[in-house]
């Protein structure tokens, strides 16, 4: 049985018994993006990642049991100068090839509050990044849009997750030409994700 | 020619960045209110675009030098 089978059955399964759902983060819509801004004295640089996949554990009733893993596609990061595209891909900076997924994984949740469809809190997880891996903590949102599903992908009844997350990260942290061109390509990555997930029924 | 690069530079919108290929169009999903990204492409003459103008032009300026018609015309009387 395929995994795209098998995500309705448990999500089916864990309504019944009202324990967490489980939000695939594939979407076939392709809006699902994180972007990246680095700001430095001499050049900025703007950009975005499309390739996003990963699930997430949710429950409306427990929203600080939170868990779940978001991948992006390194190969899918996208900045509008061809030449800035090919050194930030390449083996001096992110080495997609070696290193082809940016991750995070969520640990806990801190600072947990809800209003409505709406949870804000502070999620601590472990950032991986061109072989290294962090732990971090930044502030999220969620927005739980119960039997939204539908509206999206027509004939197809379920729920919605929708997660959003700003925070920084420092790429010598992360060994990204540590201490290099700080000049020309800022130390500090700002990092802003808006995704959506989805659990059919 | 820097003539020509500056009035395209200015045309496209006088970008002050690097050139680009492809500029980024944002497009909203109603129902969970995220903008997805999408890149289009369309070349964008940056300040490099108007540096290497400026350099073919200053080359070919300088090698016009050497071609000069040396053969000056007289007039008589």
């Amino acid at each position: 049985m395929k995994l795209k089978h098998l995500i309705p059955l448990v999500c089916l399964t864990t309504a019944v018994y009202a324990a967490p759902e489980t939000f695939d983060f594939k979407d076939p819509k392709g809006v699902n993006n994180a972007v990246f801004k680095l700001d430095a004295p001499l050049e900025s640089v703007n950009g975005s990642a499309s390739g996003i996949s990963g699930t997430v554990s949710f429950d409306p009733e427990n929203p600080a049991a939170t868990t779940g893993k978001i991948i992006v596609a390194a190969e899918s990061m996208t900045v509008p100068n061809p030449m800035q595209k090919e050194h930030l891909h390449g083996p001096n900076w992110l080495d997609v090839a070696k290193y082809p997924e940016i991750t995070f994984e969520a640990k806990s949740l801190a600072n947990v509050k809800t209003e409505g469809d709406v949870t804000t809190a502070d999620v601590t997880g472990t950032f991986s990044l061109h072989g290294v891996s962090k732990d971090i903590t930044a502030p999220v949102k969620f927005t739980y849009l119960k039997d939204k599903l539908s509206a999206r992908v027509p004939k197809m009844n379920g729920d919605l997750l929708v997660i959003r997350a700003n925070f920084e990260i420092n790429r010598e942290d992360f060994n990204i030409q540590k201490g290099q061109y700080e000049d020309k390509v800022a130390p500090t990555i700002e990092l802003s994700l808006a995704i959506a997930g989805a659990c059919p029924q | 020619m820097l003539l020509a690069a500056s009035v395209t530079w200015l045309a496209a919108g006088a970008d002050r960045g690097w050139t680009k290929t492809s500029v980024a169009v944002k497009t909203l999903d109603e129902v969970t209110g995220i903008e997805g990204i999408t890149y289009k492409k369309q070349f964008v003459p940056g300040v490099d675009f108007l540096g290497a103008s400026a350099l073919v032009a200053g080359l070919l300026a300088g090698t016009s030098l050497f071609f000069r018609n040396k053969n000056k015309s007289t007039t008589k009387n």
